[in-house]
């Protein structure tokens, strides 16, 4: 059972995390707010109560993986990685600049630590986490792959060939988080392409589907817990998230996708954050 | 100089997943991965032997793509094979980011490469392959000449190699020629045979033809040294320029686009270092059909006799 402080300190773990997000992509002029600040709660829960990892040993063999498929979240990624002690987070300021370890989209050829997977080509990324979870099996590893993925992002056939595939091979050690904020960079997802049925999809491919409230810690981790429980098909969060949560002026609103705050704007915005914490 | 035999023949595709099989029994992080077409480009000698490290992953190229990937990074050895017209093009974006953007070590294999595939027609011929794989960053690409030289390649891929390389082979039964003293070297092109009018450049199933054209060509008293480029990346840029300086004229021979393919390549490298009159053969930018690979091969210009004809033509346009 999560205590009622672990919950409260996992919250302002949260807070420090937007308010680190925003200002990188501020000091980077660009890059993808949106996302980033509606994955924060779901970010602070994996790296700070549901995975298995080390900081100090990121390639400890039997760490669970985090497979970022939504590259362009990678502000928050980067702020939650630093937050968790991966790197010093002075170096969140050298995001999307020339010579940073910090790529627009995660590489992992530029040497920051922490990262899984070199993404930011939609539709790939579950592909990889059925091929690590495989590997696991083939191994007799009790490591778990979590993968984060867009609900814009479902839209790319492939996603549903690793769907398949999860299925086919009953990967109880996968589970996918849906960032389900029902937008994407044209608009409303049932606009640009309607998404729904999601839930029955899912079942339908033979994956165990939860849904939660992906901005509310104390539902995130229950979640978590049960999600891990699941035996003999992967599982599925289906995370109903605020683009842009935390920043009041910018909540919910599709036009945040892909841009920063000014320079000006980000007093305002992290003002905003910590407001919304307390 | 040696005269060249054919042994017998036998398609690229058998020394290819012979190759896979030998590979795996030395290396039990080798894994397979199939699209439904096991069988066909011969990784079911593989999966037969070793049914628990073999993953069907059905029609869905992308995502196999993506899942050997994924087993790279866990520490397998994965080797991926589906018709190159698959691997190499539908699979471009996967390939170029699930694997060479990761330097993930995954064997791509590129099967029914070329016009010689046949009946099956254009849209299994691979023909764009070579193009795509040498622009991949970290990518590195080995085109052999018969199934003797596809064997030792795919087990010098899989075993010696690092990061991503993708491996082209033929469908059809072709001349097995090479033998224990020509040993696959990785980045060495091969001289075959010597001369000093014309270089033919070639690589996979053409490299017979080009040898076909040079014993045709003997006979005229014009000297073809044959230069047989199984690694079309890393190039031999040396042997290249060597050759291409000892001669007078050059020629390029592929089952593949004459645009970016192997012959674009050699040019490069010519056209940067040793200034050279040059022809590429191969497919003039057009898609193939459906016929039996001889008929198709001479009609498209890819046999000894055609190769031959060339080299007269640009041999006495330097008189
Ligand atoms: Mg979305």
């Amino acid at each position: 059972m999560v205590t009622f402080s672990k919950i409260e300190q996992l919250k302002s773990v949260a807070t420090e995390i937007r308010v680190n997000t925003l200002k990188s992509l501020a000091e980077a002029g660009s890059g993808h707010t949106g996302g980033s600040l509606g994955l924060a709660d779901i970010f602070t829960a994996l790296y700070f109560y549901v995975l298995n990892h080390d900081p100090k040993n990121p390639k400890w063999e039997d760490r669970d993986r985090l497979v970022l498929s939504i590259g362009h979240v990678a502000p928050v990624f980067y702020a939650t990685l630093a937050e968790a002690g991966y790197f010093d987070k002075s170096e969140l300021m050298t995001l999307r600049k020339l010579g940073s370890r910090l790529q627009g989209h995660p590489g992992r050829e530029h040497g920051l630590p922490g990262i899984e997977l070199s993404a930011g080509s939609l539709g790939q990324g579950l592909s990889v986490a059925v091929g690590m979870a495989l590997a696991a099996k083939a191994d007799k590893k009790q490591h778990r792959i979590f993968c984060v993925n867009g609900d814009g992002e479902l839209q790319e056939g492939s996603v549903w060939e690793a769907i398949m595939s999860a299925g086919h091979y009953q990967l109880d050690n996968l589970i996918s988080i849906v960032d389900r904020n029902r937008v994407q960079i044209d608009g409303p997802t049932s606009e640009v392409m309607g998404l729904e049925p999601l839930k029955e999809k899912f079942e339908s491919f033979g994956w165990e589907v939860m849904e939660c409230e992906g901005n509310n810690m104390e539902h995130i981790l229950r979640t978590f817990a049960l999600a891990t429980k699941t035996l003999a098909k992967p599982t599925v969060i289906l995370a109903e998230t605020t683009m842009g949560k935390g920043v009041a002026e910018i909540e919910g609103d599709y036009r945040w996708h892909g841009k920063p705050p000014k320079k000006d704007q980000l007093e305002s915005f992290i003002n905003q954050v910590k407001n919304a914490a307390s | 100089m040696k005269k060249w035999t054919n042994k017998g023949d036998k398609p690229t595709r058998h020394g290819f997943g012979e190759g896979v099989l030998e590979a795996a029994k030395i290396n039990s992080s080798v894994v397979g991965l199939g699209v439904d077409i096991t069988g066909s480009v011969s990784m079911n000698f593989f999966a037969d032997a070793f049914p628990e490290r073999f993953y069907s992953m059905g029609v869905a190229e992308q995502n196999a793509v993506g899942v050997a990937s994924g087993l790279a990074l866990s520490g397998k050895t994965p080797v991926f094979s589906t018709y190159g017209v698959f691997s190499a093009l539908r699979d471009a974006d996967q390939v170029r980011i699930s694997i060479c953007y990761n330097n993930v070590h995954v064997v791509v294999g590129g099967a029914h490469a070329g016009i010689s595939v046949g009946p099956d027609g254009a849209t299994h011929q691979a023909l764009e392959d070579i193009a795509v794989m040498r622009t991949l960053p970290h990518m590195k690409v080995i085109s052999p000449c018969d199934a003797y030289q596809a064997k030792e390649a795919t087990i010098y891929a899989i075993n010696e190699l690092d990061g991503p390389v993708y491996v082209r082979f033929g469908r059809e039964k072709v001349p097995n020629f090479m033998d224990e003293n020509y040993p696959f070297e990785f980045g060495k092109a091969q001289v075959l045979t010597e001369g000093s009018d014309i270089t033919f450049f070639s690589t996979g199933h053409m490299t017979w033809e080009a040898l076909q054209a040079s014993e045709i060509l003997k006979n005229e008293n014009i000297g073809a040294r044959v230069v047989n480029i199984h690694t079309i990346k890393p190039i031999d840029k040396a042997a290249i320029i060597k050759a291409a300086s000892e001669t007078r004229a050059v020629l390029t021979v592929e089952e593949h686009q004459i645009n970016g393919g192997f012959g674009s390549a050699v040019a490069e490298v010519l056209a940067e270092n040793q200034p050279t009159w040059l022809k590429r053969i191969g497919m003039p930018d057009t898609f193939g059909e459906s016929g039996q690979p001889r008929e198709l091969m001479e009609k498209y210009g890819l046999v000894g006799a055609n190769i031959a004809q060339k080299a007269r033509e640009i041999l006495s346009r330097l008189k």
